[in-house]
């Protein structure tokens, strides 16, 4: 029975040792990403299997929906579109406005603009783990750390990639961190995922920080993992602990986490990155001056061109780059800062 | 030879099913008591063949679900060879006994095969679950049963 190869034992050993070795080149060295690639392709037929049904019952419900609801659903269609191409004349007035801002103020643009819809797959991973796959991949330019977002706002990150699908993370995953500031004021922080698709928690603001229940939480594009902006999550309790030195705050993401089936992914601006080094050391000079003369309103416009930098250094309050907030300051600036470089 | 081919066939239709059933989604309350179905398909193959489908395949179809499922890559394909090796070191015992009692000794595998992937999942900081992640256990003891009983009876018509 057990007389091919070497012993049964002997094979175990062999496996466990070949699997400790893979373990380890996975997790530690991150070595075998292409491996997986690879193999992904292998079990993309399960996936899309699995997912099957989903599909049929949706493509069923949709094709025996009657003629009334589909009319209704057409007409509700319409009007949202044309609020929304009213909105959009606005914003590409003001996005014309802000890259000619940018442009005086010697910064990258920050407007993210290639947009790709991607399918979710009926697929769960892991019930403790807020993680799904999708159906782009690396074939589709799709890259490792890539926002997805939803008609309402970010829902989460690419983590890993393949040819034909890639994996994703929801930004209420227990282990994932979204960098965010408060529209209202720019204050900055981190919003942790809580494993409950409908929290997300900001654990290091200080007692004093001004937080209010109904902010807005936008991403702040520190890290340079989403485009700055978009909205993140509403903040729906604020308690201030004075035994503690953090409130417990709580919000509720924008984007729908778990009704979506279909997100989109954001291919935001390259050059944003890039240019940091050089941008950053330019604008070190002349944030100087300006941020003694006029703390309150500098601070954040000079120095605006390293929005992406790593947070740490970051003063709690500064104001942000975003639209709104920006628009007042930056205008102020635009005229002191030309003045020392001419 | 054609008697081989088609249970080489229903093999494969076990496995693929089994890999399908543990990615297949599940209502929100329910999903935690997904239980571990292949290794409890790898426990029924090793039990019934135990010369045919040993710990090289186990550890194949682990690395596959490894892929499919986007944990630590051999993860589970050494928790599903290991499961498959004290399977194949106990299946004389494990087919006479009456069936309470093998739900019971195949528990006790699942145990292990689910404490080799805390032990993993704890090392490589995905262990998220709190006390949650026991549920797997009990569905499987109760799986087990209804699964063997169903699979022998259509497999000795054949």
């Amino acid at each position: 029975m057990f007389t091919r190869g070497p012993s049964l034992g002997m094979r175990l050993v062999l496996l466990t040792v070949a699997s400790v070795l893979l373990m380890v080149l996975d997790h530690q060295r991150d070595a075998l990403r292409s491996v997986r690639a690879g193999l992904s392709v292998a079990v993309y037929p399960i996936q899309v299997l699995v997912d099957l049904p989903f599909r049929v019952a949706g493509w069923t419900t949709e094709s025996f929906a009657t003629r009334t609801r589909l009319l209704a659903e057409n007409r509700r269609l319409l009007a949202e579109n044309l609020e929304s191409r009213v909105r959009l004349q606005r914003l590409a007035a003001l996005e014309a406005e802000n890259s000619r801002l940018r442009a005086l103020l010697d910064s990258t643009p920050a407007v993210a603009d290639r947009i790709l819809v991607a399918r979710i797959l009926s697929v769960d991973l892991d019930p403790f783990r807020h993680r799904l796959v999708i159906d782009k991949g690396s074939r589709q330019d799709v890259y490792e750390g890539q926002a997805m977002l939803d008609a309402d706002g970010i829902v989460g990150q690419v983590t890993r990639v393949g040819p034909i699908s890639a994996e994703a993370i929801l930004i209420s995953d227990p282990g994932h961190a979204t960098p965010v500031e408060v529209n209202r004021n720019g204050l900055r922080t981190i919003a942790l995922g809580t494993g409950d698709s409908s929290r997300v928690t900001l654990p290091f603001l200080p007692n004093n920080a001004d937080v209010e229940t109904g902010d807005l939480l936008i991403a702040s594009g520190l890290g340079g993992a989403f485009p700055a902006g978009y909205p993140v999550a509403e903040v729906i309790k604020v308690e201030r602990r004075p035994g503690e030195p953090f409130m417990a705050v709580e919000a509720e993401p924008t984007g729908a986490l778990i009704r979506e089936r279909e997100v989109l992914l954001v291919w935001g601006n390259p050059a944003r990155g890039l240019a940091l080094p050089a941008e950053s050391e330019s604008s070190g000079d002349e944030a100087e001056p300006e941020g003694q003369a006029e703390p309150e309103a500098e601070v954040g416009a000079g120095e605006e061109p390293g929005a992406a930098q790593a947070p740490e250094t970051r003063p709690a309050t500064a104001p942000d780059d975003t639209e709104e907030s920006t628009d007042q300051p930056a205008e102020e600036v635009e005229t002191d800062s030309e003045a020392p470089q001419t | 030879m054609s008697a081989r081919r088609t249970r080489i066939r229903i093999v494969v239709l076990y496995f693929l099913v089994a890999l399908s059933l543990e990615v297949a989604p599940l209502p929100g309350w329910l999903a935690p008591w997904r239980p571990p179905i292949l290794a409890l398909t790898v426990v029924y193959w090793s039990l019934h063949q135990p010369g045919r489908y040993g710990v090289g395949i186990s550890w194949l179809l682990g690395l596959v679900l490894d892929v499919l499922g986007g944990s630590t890559l051999g993860q589970h394909a050494l928790t599903l060879a290991v499961t498959a090796y004290i399977t194949i070191k106990l299946c004389q015992r494990l087919r006479v006994f009456p069936i309470w009692h093998q739900t019971l000794a195949v528990g006790i595998i699942i145990a292990i095969h689910e404490f080799l992937n805390f032990w993993i999942d704890g090392m490589t900081d995905n262990l998220t679950g709190g006390m949650m992640e026991l549920a797997p256990l009990a569905s499987a003891l109760l799986l087990w049963p209804l699964m063997s009983g169903v699979s022998n009876r259509l497999l000795s018509r054949n």
